[in-house]
């Protein structure tokens, strides 16, 4: 365990009271102790709130779209509330939900106490961020309770520039604006992890958690900037006219698409990534063993981030670009799988020999490597031309990424939320709920993606609500998954709200594990720590025998 | 389709089959990379279960040899299929020279097909089987896709552009034929089907329905009634380029460059005759983007192809 | 040079905040640099698929005034380092004044900057705001379009600029011996803006 005794005092600067010592909690009941704190803990509980709120609005907007796909007429919704339910349901999934998801709830929370800092190196930006979100957010609801927009979320031109009626340069501005968000955090985490570790915690003794989040951080100040002159140049087209993608003034389609997956591509390594961190930290928690082959995991995040830029043609093999392009994206594509599958088999050997434990985080962690597997495999497929050819633009596709983001990155979230839970609030919940809920969670997103890869390769295209007949087996199966899925999904939030009142009050360290996280109360003081650690061991010091195991 | 729920699609091709071959292939070689990480997962946490007695000591947390095994192998395993995917999209670039050729206009929401005889078809489009079939395409709005999945083969339908999409089917049926990029309001409506049809059948439908004139021939009706002829016909006094023999011949651009006369060059010569100038020629072509619509310039693309056997002129 | 600022959370130790507000800075400016390269990617883009097109329409810009507003913006970055320099060294005053000279100077830009947009409109070379007389070749109008929308992007983060200066001089004028590190801060921004300025006018410009 680290030496805290030795460290250096604390800042001292702000003057603490006897609640802020307690916990951050307790520093302040009054909305404006919440609405103007720039205590990163607190604010990673307003951007929990926020996202959980898109979440249950976009997973509205999944359940309009799985009912309607019920029948192979699409009875339910008419063509255009179809094309704006899928549109505004990949808006608020992709830009509220899942880039922010981990970064801003836990990255936030947590990474100032895995390093040993008071705070993130810029609180005031930290709460900016969260105010950009909540407008980016205010312009979504905006678009759409004023009927919505019927582009996709990929807003393609001449479609988005040319012919979409419906609000798309303010659903534009809305991802413009929340952009921003992204950046002001990413830009928080780099400088934080370069400025304010702890005396003796080296990079090589960071957490993995801290090292995905730095790669996480890379890929979101250098990606999103990009997206928004992109956005802006697409809403500038549909306003004025200004010719860059209209062949009929000089312009070209194509490089719409290229400007757009640049960005959107490391897009999904801000999802994965960070998700990819908490799982690290699960297994190691869950094995009460150190991460196998700690700097390849490490430099995975960092090969992904960094490999990632390079991919983004694999969105576009039968969009007209050269097959000379897309023969090396094709090859890129098949490379960035190379540092994930090292993270999938350096968690696995975690677990040998380790002292496993069951408890509801872990399970949600070996759903996720189950999920993501298959995820990152159908990815594997997809990469290949002559395949690609094929299932590009159909329900496959949607299966991947399902599989991964939500298969993937929300099984890490739920994660993080059942294994953080008692640091955030100090209590603990049912373990029961939590594992079935866990199972819940594994089952019906099965049965509701699955069936998504065999209907894509029948030919059953995305973004369609009519479809053959012959298909409608599937599509229900699919449906019933879904419901399944909403149910489990549920579960949590009420469990773990109950739990705020009558769950058993949480010691500092219940699972236990290593992390400086677990040697502050939970919940932790406003500022973390009384003393600044010094950090003497290697990360994931775990002995390699447990008492209570025999033998 | 087979049985109560159809699992895999028809395969029309022979191309079909081998992507199918492919994907067989590689799955199998997937199940067998990960297949292991499933077991272990739940061997070990069945074995190492916390509070269950077994041996663990001697453990290592780290193997350089492990972990380069564990990247570098599944990576040139998964090299293996990219070459051969690589081949079999390559190969769908490279259309057979004497493929029979359809031109496609894609519009929201429908798609318009022309055969070289002159019949015109709407959403359904018959080939005969076991010929080559290139299909020459373009959109007149946003961007479209056409995939016949029976056939494992897509490409976008792109505006201001030409995308060429070919196949050999080779099992006469009907298929579904579906547009697969977004295109707004009724993309879900915007399917037909291919059917193919063995040799004898085809030519019966052929002759069959309403033809009408040739492709070409309307393109040269055409030709005449826009006045082109005025310029780039026998007596003109305008200096202008000479078509006949002039698709498929690389031409001389006036900033140094070289092109190839194909469809994309005739196309854009008539919709934006200054964006690549012939070298040696004024730039004084009009153009004639509102008088023809993207099936007209198909026409008009036929007819000055059907010139392509003259003796061309010689460069000045 | 000991660092003049207002500590704050959660540093203990002004060297390291200085440090930190250093980082945080370049780290923006990154994210500055892709948004302007996506920009520039366009540029390039358009540029390889309609070369005389491009060339055409970059010789109806005019050179001089864009070639003075290049002047007056390197001059006001000029001034800014001078501000900078005289905060370090504890001299608000001259700060002051030189702060002054930088806010001229931008604003002085921004007026040639009309000026010119003006020209242009009046001369029919802002198609995508008013068509002009004769129809002009398509990917003419696009080079002017894009031209139009790399300056406004340029113009907009230029005003920025503008206003963070002013903030600062009004921050040094109440306050001035906390203020070094915002004004070098402030500095690095001013002159990123200069920078993105110095690799748009010879891209839309000088591509004669």
């Amino acid at each position: 365990m680290t030496d805290i005794q030795a460290g250096l005092p604390a800042s001292g600067i702000v003057p603490e009271t006897a609640e802020e010592r307690v916990s951050y909690l307790r520093a302040g009941h009054s909305l404006r102790s919440w609405l103007l704190t720039t205590d990163h803990k607190r604010i990673a509980i307003l951007y929990l709130i926020a996202i959980t709120a898109f979440f249950f609005i976009g997973g509205a907007a999944a359940a309009l779209i799985r009912l309607d796909l019920l029948t192979p007429q699409g009875d339910l919704l008419s063509n255009e509330g179809y094309n704006r339910a899928f549109t505004i349901h990949g808006v608020i999934m992709v830009w509220f939900f899942l880039i922010p998801s981990i970064p801003t709830t836990f990255g936030n929370f947590l990474i100032p106490l895995m390093i040993g800092a008071r705070d993130l190196a810029f609180p005031r930006l930290n709460l900016l961020s969260w105010y950009i979100y909540v407008l980016g957010g205010l312009v979504t609801i905006y678009v759409l309770v004023t009927g919505g927009v019927d582009t996709g979320w990929t807003f393609y031109t001449p479609l988005s520039s040319m012919f979409a009626n419906g609000h798309v340069v303010a659903a534009a501005a809305a991802v413009f604006i929340v952009g921003f968000s992204s950046i002001l955090t990413g830009l928080n985490f780099i400088v934080t992890v370069h400025t304010l570790r702890a005396p003796g915690m080296g990079w090589g003794r960071l957490p993995l958690f801290v090292w995905s989040h730095y790669a996480t951080s890379l890929v979101l100040v250098l990606a999103t900037p990009v997206l928004a002159v992109t956005l802006a140049l697409m809403a500038a087209e549909r306003l004025f006219g200004i010719g860059i993608f209209d062949p009929a003034l000089g312009g070209d389609p194509l490089l719409y698409q290229h400007l757009f997956w640049f960005y959107s591509h490391p897009a999904v390594y801000i999802m994965i990534l960070p998700a990819m961190g908490v799982v690290s930290e699960l297994v190691a928690a869950a094995a009460h063993k150190p991460v196998f082959g700690y700097w390849f995991v490490a430099f995975s995040s960092l090969a992904i981030a960094v490999i990632g830029f390079l991919v983004w043609g694999h969105h576009m093999f039968v969009a007209g670009q050269s097959m000379y392009a897309s023969a090396v994206f094709s090859f890129l594509s098949i490379a960035v799988a190379v540092p994930s599958a090292i993270k999938v088999y350096n968690w696995t050997a975690t677990l040998y020999k380790g002292h496993i434990s069951l408890e509801p985080p872990f399970l949600f962690a070996m759903s996720f490597i189950g999920l993501f597997v298959i995820g990152g495999l159908t990815g594997l497929m997809l990469a290949l031309l002559a395949v690609d050819v094929h299932v590009h633009d159909t329900t496959f596709v949607i299966a991947h990424f399902h599989y991964i983001m939500v298969g993937g990155t929300v099984s890490a979230f739920f994660g993080a939320l059942h294994y953080w839970w008692p640091k955030f609030t100090g209590r603990t919940y049912s373990r029961i709920w939590g594992r079935l809920s866990a199972i819940f969670i594994f089952l019906g997103f099965n049965l509701t993606f699955f069936p998504q890869f065999l209907l894509g390769y029948l030919g059953m295209p995305r973004r369609y609500h009519v479809y053959d007949p012959a298909f409608q087996v599937l599509h229900v199966l699919s449906t019933a998954g879904a419901s399944l899925l909403g149910v489990a999904y549920v579960l949590p939030f009420a469990y773990l709200l109950y739990s705020l009142r009558h769950g058993a009050p949480a010691g500092p360290n219940p699972w236990p594990a290593t992390g400086l996280e677990w040697t502050v109360p939970s919940p932790p003081p406003k500022h973390n720590f009384d003393r600044i650690p010094v950090v003497t061991e290697a990360p994931y010091a775990y002995p390699v025998e447990r008492r209570g195991d025999d033998g | 389709m087979n049985g109560f729920i159809p699992l895999w699609p028809d395969a029309a091709s022979a191309h079909a089959g081998q992507v199918d071959q492919l994907v067989i292939a590689f799955t199998v070689l997937m199940v067998a990379l990960t297949a292991p990480v499933f077991v272990l997962i739940v061997v070990f946490a069945v074995r190492y279960r916390r509070g269950k007695a077994a041996n663990r000591t001697h453990r290592v947390n780290r193997s350089v040899w492990l972990e380069t095994s564990w990247a570098a192998i599944p990576f040139l395993l998964t090299l293996f299929f990219f070459v051969w995917a690589a081949w079999l999209y390559f190969d769908l670039h490279r259309p057979p020279a004497d493929a029979m050729e359809i031109d496609v206009v894609a519009k929201r929401w429908m798609w318009k097909f022309q055969h070289p005889e002159g019949q015109r078809e709407i959403d359904d489009l018959h080939v005969p089987a076991g010929r080559p079939v290139k299909l020459t395409m373009t959109s007149e709005d946003v961007i479209h896709s056409l995939f016949v999945p029976a056939l494992r083969v897509k490409q976008d339908v792109l505006p201001g552009r030409y995308t060429t999409l070919w196949f050999d089917a080779d099992r006469p049926g009907s298929y579904p034929l579906e547009c697969t990029q977004f295109c707004g309001t009724d993309h879900s409506l915007m399917h037909g089907r291919l059917v193919v049809m063995a040799g004898q059948d085809y030519a019966r439908w052929l002759a069959g329905t309403q033809g009408g004139d040739t492709l070409a021939a309307e393109g040269r009706a055409l030709f005449r009634s826009l006045g082109c002829s005025g310029c780039h016909g026998p007596g003109a006094t305008v200096h202008a380029p000479k078509l006949e023999g002039l698709y498929g011949r690389p031409v001389p651009l006036q900033d140094g460059s070289t092109v190839t006369a194909d469809e994309q060059y005739i196309r854009d010569s008539i919709l934006e005759p200054n964006s690549r100038i012939a070298a040696g020629y004024p730039p004084i072509m009009p153009t004639f983007r509102n008088l023809v619509d993207e099936g007209e310039v198909q026409q008009l693309v036929a007819y000055i192809k059907s010139l392509a056997t003259q003796p061309a002129e010689p460069t000045p | 040079m000991a660092e003049r600022l207002k500590l704050r959370e959660p540093f203990a130790d002004p060297a390291h905040q200085a440090a930190a507000d250093r980082m945080g800075m370049f780290v923006f400016l990154g994210t500055e640099v892709m948004l302007f390269g996506g920009i520039l990617a366009v540029a390039l883009a358009d540029r390889i698929r309609h070369p005389e097109a491009m060339i055409a329409a970059s010789s109806r810009l005019d050179l001089w005034l864009g070639g003075i507003n290049t002047a007056v913006l390197l001059t006001s970055s000029l001034a800014m380092a001078i501000a900078v320099a005289a905060m370090h060294q504890d001299r608000p005053r001259v700060a002051l004044g030189a702060l002054s000279a930088t806010v001229a100077l931008g604003l002085a830009f921004l007026g040639l900057k009309a000026l010119e947009y003006g020209q242009d409109y009046a001369d029919g070379l802002m198609p995508a705001l008013a068509p002009p007389a004769e129809p002009t070749d398509p990917a003419q109008a696009l080079f002017l379009n894009l031209y139009l929308a790399a300056t406004a992007l340029h113009a907009v983060h230029l005003t920025i600029g503008i206003g963070l200066v002013l903030w600062l001089a009004s921050r040094i004028a109440r306050r001035p011996e906390e203020q070094a590190m915002t004004t070098e801060l402030t500095g690095l921004y001013w002159h990123f803006v200069d920078i993105v300025w110095v690799f748009l006018y010879p891209v839309l410009y000088l591509v004669r």
